[in-house]
Parts: C-alpha cells; sequence; structure tokens
C-alpha cells in the first residue's frame, strides 16, 4: 500500500516537466540576489542544466500517455513532440542570450526566469485538454513576454514595443475569452473532449458556435502573427531586444500552433468544413503580407519580422489542408522554423557590438570578406528561409504543399509556391549585401561560447534535417496518432 | 428569476464598449479599463451560463480570469511608468518611433 506521500508524487508525474521548468525558474530568482553583476551568466548555465533536466523528463515519461488531472491534462506524445520544440526554443533563446544581455548591459537574473516561466506556459498550451489550463497557459507565456519585450528599461524602443505588445496581445486574450464563455454557454463545459462530445450531435447551423470558432481563431491568429493580426509583430519585433525576439519567433509562434492544432483538428473536427476555408483564406493572405512587405524592409529585424509572418502562412497551408499528414507536416515545420529562424537572429546577435546598432541590413556589407564563418552560417539560413534544397527550409515547404495537393487544396499550394518565389529576393538581397558589397570598415563581431554554440546546434540541425528528415517525419506522425 | 437573455445582452454590451474603447481612445489608462471591461463582460457571461446550467466550472473559470487580470494590470502599468517615465507621454498616439 503506497503512503499518501507516494500517491501524491505518482499524481503528479504527469507535469513533472513543467514543474521541473517553474521550479529552476523559481530557484533563478533566489540565487540572483547572491550572484555579482559580473558573473550572471552562470544563472543562464543553470537555467539552461534546467532545461535539459526537463527535457530527460519529457523522454523517460514518454511511455505513459493519457489524460490526467480529471480531463484538464493531455499528457500524449503530441505535447511531447511540441515540448520538445520549445526546449529547442528556450535552450537556444538562453544561448544566444547570454552574450547579447553583456553587450546591452542588462544582465538580470530575472530575464532567466521569465524565459522559463513563458516555456511552461507554452508547455501547458501544448498538453491542455481544457480550456481554463489554455487560457492560464497562454496568459503565463504572454505575460513573461510583455516584461521581455521591455526589458531594456532605458530604451524607448524597448518600452515601446513591451506597450504595444502588451495592449493587442490582452485585446486578443479578451476576444479570446469572450470566445470560450460563447462555447462554455453552449456546450456546458469547459473540457475541450466534452466539447468535441457536444459538438458531434450540436445542430451547425447555430450562428453562435462560429461566432466562438471566429474570436479563438482571432486570438490564436494574434498569437501565431497571422495576417490580418499581424499589426504589432514587425514593431514588437525590430523593439524587443535582439535575443527575446530570437525567442518569441520561435517560441510563442510554436505554442500558438500548438494549440491551433489541437482546437481545430480535434476539438472542432465536426466543423472542419467551415474551419478549412477560414484557415485557408487566413494562410493565402498571411502569406501575401509577410513576403510583399518584406521586399521594402531595411532593417534586418523588421525583414526578419515579415519573414516570421510570411512563416506562419506557410504552417496554416498545412493546418489548412488538415488530416494526420497536414498536421504532421505543420509540427516538423514548426521544429525545422525554429532551427533556422533562431541561427539567423543568431548571427544578427553576432554583429551587434556596444555603442553601433548593426541592425540595419546594410550593416551586413561586405561581411563575406571580413568574416567568412559569420557570413557563411547567414548564408545557409537564408537559403533554409528561402527554401533552397538541400537544407531544412525546404523539406518543410514540400511536406506542406504536397500535404495541402493530397488535401484537394491545389490552389493553396501554388499560391505557396508563389510567394516563396517572392521571398527568395529578400532573403537573398541580405547574401548579396555580405558577399558582392564592399566592407564600410572593419566589423568587429562579438562572439562568445554560448553564442558560438547556439549557431553550431542550428546549423547542424538546419543541414541534418535538410538531408535526412525521414526519422523526424515518421515520428511527428506517430504524436499525431493520438489525437486524431 | 432574470432570464439568461438578459445576462447575455449585457456582457454583449459591455463587450462591444470595451473593444470600442481599446480601438478608439488615446490615454493608455482607458484603453487599459476598456480591457478590464471586455474581460467582465466575459466573466458575467461564465457565471451566468454557470447558474443556469448548473455546473461550477465557469465560476471556477472566473477567479482565474481575475487573477490574471490583475497580474495583467501589474505589468501593463509597470511598463506604463517606464513609458511616462522615459517619453513624459501617456498617449499612444504619441508612441510611434517604429512604423512601415
Amino acid at each position: 500500500m503506497p503512503t499518501l506521500y507516494q500517491q501524491f508524487m505518482q499524481s503528479m508525474m504527469p507535469i513533472l516537466p513543467e514543474a521541473i521548468v517553474i521550479i529552476v525558474g523559481l530557484t533563478v530568482l533566489v540565487f540572483d540576489f547572491f550572484i555579482e553583476k559580473e558573473r550572471k551568466s552562470l544563472l543562464g548555465w543553470y537555467s539552461l542544466a534546467g532545461i535539459t533536466i526537463a527535457a530527460y523528463a519529457s523522454y523517460t515519461l514518454m511511455p505513459m500517455s493519457g489524460v490526467f488531472f480529471g480531463g484538464t491534462f493531455h499528457f500524449d506524445p503530441f505535447a511531447t513532440f511540441f515540448n520538445f520544440v520549445f526546449y529547442i526554443a528556450c535552450g537556444l533563446g538562453i544561448l544566444v542570450s547570454i552574450n547579447y544581455l553583456e553587450v546591452e548591459d542588462i544582465h538580470r537574473g530575472e530575464y532567466y526566469a521569465l524565459m522559463l516561466f513563458a516555456t511552461s506556459g507554452m508547455m501547458f498550451m501544448a498538453s491542455a485538454g481544457d480550456l481554463i489550463i489554455l487560457y492560464l497557459g497562454l496568459e503565463l507565456m504572454a505575460l513573461s513576454i510583455y516584461i521581455l519585450a521591455g526589458f531594456m528599461r532605458g530604451s524607448n524602443r524597448s518600452n515601446e514595443a513591451a506597450i504595444k505588445y502588451l495592449i493587442l496581445g490582452a485585446f486578443s486574450s479578451g476576444i479570446m475569452l469572450y470566445g470560450m464563455s460563447l462555447l462554455y454557454g453552449l456546450a456546458g463545459t469547459t473540457n475541450l473532449s466534452g466539447i468535441l462530445a457536444f459538438l458531434r450531435v450540436a445542430d451547425l447551423s447555430n450562428p453562435v458556435i462560429f461566432l466562438a470558432m471566429i474570436m479563438l481563431t482571432v486570438s490564436f491568429g494574434f498569437k501565431v502573427a497571422a495576417a490580418p493580426f499581424h499589426m504589432w509583430v514587425p514593431d514588437v519585433y525590430e523593439g524587443a531586444p535582439t535575443s527575446v525576439t530570437a525567442f518569441m519567433s520561435a517560441g510563442p509562434k510554436v505554442a500558438g500552433f500548438a494549440v491551433l492544432l489541437r482546437v481545430f483538428l480535434y476539438t472542432f473536427e465536426p466543423l472542419r468544413e467551415h474551419s478549412t476555408a477560414i484557415l485557408a483564406g487566413l494562410a493565402v493572405l498571411t502569406m501575401a503580407v509577410g513576403n510583399v512587405m518584406a521586399l521594402s524592409q531595411t532593417n534586418i529585424k523588421r525583414m526578419l519580422a515579415y519573414s516570421s509572418i510570411a512563416h506562419a502562412g506557410y504552417a496554416l497551408v498545412g493546418l489548412a489542408a488538415g488530416g494526420p499528414d497536414g498536421a504532421a507536416s505543420v509540427m516538423l515545420y514548426v521544429l525545422i522554423y525554429a532551427f533556422m529562424n533562431m541561427g539567423a537572429f543568431g548571427v544578427v546577435i553576432m554583429l551587434r557590438k556596444a555603442g553601433e546598432r548593426g541592425e540595419e541590413i546594410s550593416d551586413f556589407a561586405g561581411l563575406g570578406k571580413t568574416n567568412k564563418t559569420a557570413a557563411f552560417l547567414m548564408l545557409i539560413f537564408m537559403f533554409s528561409l528561402t527554401g533552397i534544397p538541400p537544407l531544412a527550409g525546404f523539406i518543410g515547404k514540400f511536406y506542406i504543399f504536397k500535404s495541402a495537393v493530397q488535401a484537394g487544396l491545389v490552389w493553396l499550394a501554388v499560391a505557396g509556391v508563389l510567394f516563396s518565389a517572392i521571398s527568395a529576393y529578400f532573403y537573398l538581397r541580405v547574401i548579396m549585401v555580405m558577399y558582392m558589397h564592399e566592407p564600410k570598415e572593419s566589423i568587429e563581431l562579438s562572439s562568445a561560447p554560448s553564442l558560438a554554440l547556439a549557431l553550431a546546434i542550428s546549423v547542424t540541425a538546419v543541414i541534418v534535417i535538410g538531408v535526412y528528415p525521414t526519422d523526424l517525419l515518421n515520428y511527428a506522425r506517430a504524436s499525431i496518432a493520438g489525437i486524431m | 428569476m432574470i432570464p439568461l437573455s438578459w445576462y447575455i445582452i449585457l456582457s454583449a454590451a459591455l463587450f462591444t464598449i470595451g473593444i470600442v474603447g481599446v480601438l478608439s481612445r488615446r490615454n493608455i489608462f482607458i484603453i487599459l479599463m476598456s480591457m478590464e471591461l471586455m474581460l467582465n463582460a466575459a466573466n458575467i457571461n461564465l457565471v451566468a451560463f454557470s447558474h443556469y446550467s448548473q455546473t461550477l466550472t465557469g465560476q471556477i473559470f472566473v477567479m482565474f480570469v481575475i487573477t490574471v487580470a490583475a497580474a495583467e494590470a501589474a505589468v501593463a502599468l509597470a511598463i506604463i511608468i517606464l513609458l511616462s517615465r522615459n517619453r513624459g507621454s501617456i498617449y499612444v498616439d504619441e508612441f510611434n518611433i517604429m512604423k512601415g
């Protein structure tokens, strides 16, 4: 007969990875008091160790699968897959931050704690089996990232980014909450499976069901930066500290897709016909806005912001295609996207030196002559973002468009290919500036072991996944089997 | 007993006022208050549905929403203090360093 304590620990096992991340975050706040200003990078390495332990916990707990805490928490392969993407985003985010915070003189312990809290929020979002958990995970993530966006307290740009993100983020979560209240009123439950059971038997001509679905779409559209809800993205990405931008472009967006996949392909499955039309429309608009607006940008962070909008569009194509193939291609895509985007931002951070901003595309002039390694890494990431084989970006887009064609959405796949042809212009322009323009002055790069490690991991992943994607795709397919 | 539709009409009206307030006001405090209105509109809905469907989930949800709204207000006020220190303004149309 197990003791009460053992029973308690046993029942808490499903949230062990989340608990580890939160506890490490809390201890970072405590240790922060005892570590002098010059050695704050210790906290970064400590957080990284915490993330690694949480990843190990997720890995060992993988065989356990099911619904826990009264149906509010799914511990399934789907959630575990996304948890690994969040560990990668958070781990790489911490690695690119350590040196950057030093350069910007904003090295404070809260930074790492907030990143860990945001990560745990994302993990809860991916595992949520109930609207309440979904809402709380989303707010935990969003509140942490509002603060991170304004982390450069003295900088006007950073303040402005934080307030813009907060106003639009809170506005969108207000809309989502109203949609959730309508769903609760209709179904009488906030449980995702309960809502599915309700929708199976409900009269689907009821306009309130669509109102609720559209309100949820609007709010998740905000989180994944889909047009026409993308207005905050360029400003926030430009104003926030670059390391936060890197994390923001990978973490919350992936979490948004995790929720979209679970809610649209699982809970809203009876509404499939209508949701496909909405998602396909969003996808086309998002790809168009992202790729066309990126053409005229001169600031690299702004350009990458529009590029991240465009990539949300590609992932939405897979979501509109639906089915196990579409879902698996979206999961593969967001994983690849996290690696290549983190890498691109890592190179941008390398260029940043105290005093000069290093954020204009013209600052890359002549990098191919002055620093061959950095230029070559940027070349790889830009090629991958464009989708040039044999790099990972190509594989991601290939499976997305393949699933769209198989689902009968040929026009959507054609639109996606056309828009990615447009995207070649602004990605390749960076390469052109690096290799064909003369260096303005000698560029000294700020490099550090942590940054080098992050770039090495990203570039290896981009190349390896590009050459050998089969196992990863099969893993994504196997993960999706549980919920569809 | 008050019919359910009255609550829904009240909450829809509050929600609309909130949305219009966020979109049309310049003063950041009024924008924040409008956002609180939107959250509270949802809260009214949740409590009303909870009462009429005789399930407690909605009322539990409301407790969490109130807590989150408080946390959100704390973060928002902290950012507004920074803005008014650095910029000397709390009007959103003056926060326009970044554009395009």
